[in-house]
């Protein structure tokens, strides 16, 4: 089964004055590097501030987009892992063990399979093809 | 009441997870600690044990891994003690001593020092695939210490009793423990040898889950699932390896097809019949990677690399017709120049006519019926029936058709093979 663990930060959190930004990515590397060591690490990515992005509203029509944070939102996304364990339990205990500190959070997600969707439905077959471009088009990494 | 069983089940859930995650490390170092696999391996079970019983109980300790190695090293310790009871103290009492203080000094002490902890592992993977071993017991020792399965996973992944595991875990420690194999890498000399058993026994575990010798179910995934992630943490423990790359290669390129080789109905599907959109072409993109990393050791490519390339060859190509069929025979050749069997030879010829036509295939294929080395093998006739089908040769084709549905243990081959007799 594969999971999403998505890295979850509060929107007024402030740093404090003496933060180590080597000590966190020191942690952050040996924790990805025991994900890859023990074999359940697919894939995962860190996120750009989110004064970098943008919001896309679908309350009115059409879209409205407006420069990021999304201003109602508590909490920012700030990174993702997709890791691949035989149940939930070993997913919750790898998610355990981030170095985050108090005000993150993780929510854990299992990544569905597409197996799990209705089989004859056109869009669904179209899927397999898209994944099979998407998959064959993107460049090996060495 | 259902409540407090899910809640039994949750935590008997839990606990295996964190074995799972952590058993390597724990009789891995344990072992270096005392100096003995087979205690190491007890005492981290008991610890299991234990858990499974306390946690439920207690509530799950805010450190789970450090306590499962608190409790086993304390069990180690306790057991040594009573063994010297028995011997003469003062004998023993300055080793005793030496050994309690390593003992004390090391296993609280977490986090553990990764680059100690890895060559640990490393060597507990030699160890658990020693060759002093017999091929069952190596595995079911691999998945069982460095794997984390429990001796239930293990023996329902190979549908054989729990008695029978357990008595290969007993007999494998045994016999380590009479030959008192040194705990450690092997020397430079054996390393390539000892390698290649090691990789062996993960790509065993795979091709159990993936295909399945007899009975009814045609792949468990599980089981491969388990041996790609055995594969990735012996990749990372060997990195300068390339055939620890070329074997994750392989496996992910081979899994990749899981998807695609059953059909709705369970019926297996062949490799040119499969929809090739059902592939995972993540696992494509990881395979890939994988051998990438083997190619850039430049060290030229083993029969890992090779059957990776071949799987690779197929995993690119959009259907059977557009396949690079002269590119995977001249693969084959490379192949049956390492590793010459009848198999790959019987694989080439198919290869061959592919490239070839039926007739180039088939010469080769009666020149292997001719040697008799592969006599009982159900793929000899199922092949010689393909190739003698697309010349035209129906009455021939049907009755090899049948000669190999005759000889297979799998009922879902057989029924393939059956029905293709019929359409001949």
């Amino acid at each position: 089964m594969k999971y999403m663990l998505i890295m979850r930060t509060p929107v007024e959190m402030t740093l404090p004055e003496d933060f180590d930004f080597t000590e966190i990515i020191n942690a952050m590397g040996a924790y990805n590097e025991s994900l890859i060591k023990a074999g359940v690490l697919l894939g995962g990515e860190g996120l750009a501030p989110a004064e970098e992005g943008f919001v896309v509203d679908f309350d009115s029509t059409p879209p409205i987009v407006t420069d990021g944070p999304y201003a109602e939102a508590k909490e920012l996304f700030t990174g993702f892992w997709i890791i691949q364990t035989s149940t939930k339990e070993e997913a919750a205990e790898w998610a355990k063990r981030c170095p985050l500190g108090p005000g993150t959070r993780l929510e854990v997600r299992r990544v569905t399979e597409i197996e799990e969707f209705d089989q004859d439905n056109e869009y669904i077959q179209k899927e397999y093809e898209w994944r099979e471009q998407l998959g064959t088009d993107q460049p090996v990494q060495g | 009441m259902g409540g407090a069983a899910d809640a039994a089940a949750s935590t008997r859930r839990q606990v295996e997870a964190v074995w799972r995650i952590e058993s390597a490390r724990i009789v891995a170092t344990l072992t270096r600690l005392i100096g003995d696999f087979g205690v190491a391996e007890d005492v981290a079970q008991e610890a299991f044990v234990d858990a499974l019983v306390q946690w439920p109980r207690d509530g799950v300790p805010p450190n789970p891994g450090a306590w499962l190695t608190t409790v086993a090293k304390r069990k180690a310790f306790d057991r040594r003690r009573r063994v010297e009871r028995l011997d003469d103290r003062h004998a023993t009492i300055a080793r005793s001593l030496s050994e309690q203080q390593r003992l004390d000094a090391s296993a609280d002490d977490l986090p553990w020092d990764p680059d100690q902890v890895d060559d640990d592992v490393l060597r507990l993977v030699f160890t658990a695939c020693h060759p002093i071993l017999p091929r069952e017991s190596q595995i079911a020792l691999t998945l069982r210490v460095v794997g984390g399965l429990t001796t239930e996973e293990i023996s329902r992944a190979f549908m054989v009793p729990v008695s029978t595991v357990q008595q290969r875990v007993v007999r494998a420690k045994r016999t380590i423990a009479a030959a008192d194999l040194p705990f450690e890498v092997p020397s430079r000399g054996e390393f390539g040898t000892r390698l290649a058993s090691v990789l062996n026994v993960v790509y065993l575990i795979f091709n159990e889950g993936y295909a399945a010798t007899s009975g009814p179910s045609w792949m468990r995934t599980d089981l491969a699932a388990e041996a790609i992630r055995l594969a990735r943490i012996i990749g990372a423990l060997v990195p300068d390896e390339p055939d620890a790359h070329a074997l994750l290669a392989l496996l992910e390129l081979q899994a990749s097809r899981f998807a695609a080789r059953v059909d709705a109905h369970g019926e297996p599907v062949m490799l040119a019949d499969q929809d090739r959109s059902r592939w995972d072409h993540h696992q494509i993109q990881r395979g890939r990677a994988a051998l990438a990393r083997a190619d850039a050791l430049g060290r030229g490519r083993g029969a890992y690399a090779l059957q990776a390339a071949i799987a690779e060859s197929h995993a690119i190509a959009g259907s059977a017709d557009t396949t690079d069929w002269h590119r995977i025979v001249t693969l084959y050749e490379a192949l049956r120049g390492i590793t010459p069997s009848p198999v790959v030879d019987l694989n080439h010829a198919v290869a061959v006519a592919m490239a070839d036509g039926p007739a180039a295939g088939l010469e080769l294929v009666d020149a292997l019926v001719a040697s008799g080395a592969l006599s009982g093998y159900p793929l000899l006739p199922g092949v010689r029936g393909e190739l003698l089908s697309r010349l035209g040769r129906r009455d021939e084709a049907r009755a090899e058709l049948l000669a190999a549905a005759a000889l297979t243990g799998n009922e879902q081959q057989k029924a393939v093979l059956l029905r293709k007799a019929e359409e001949c």
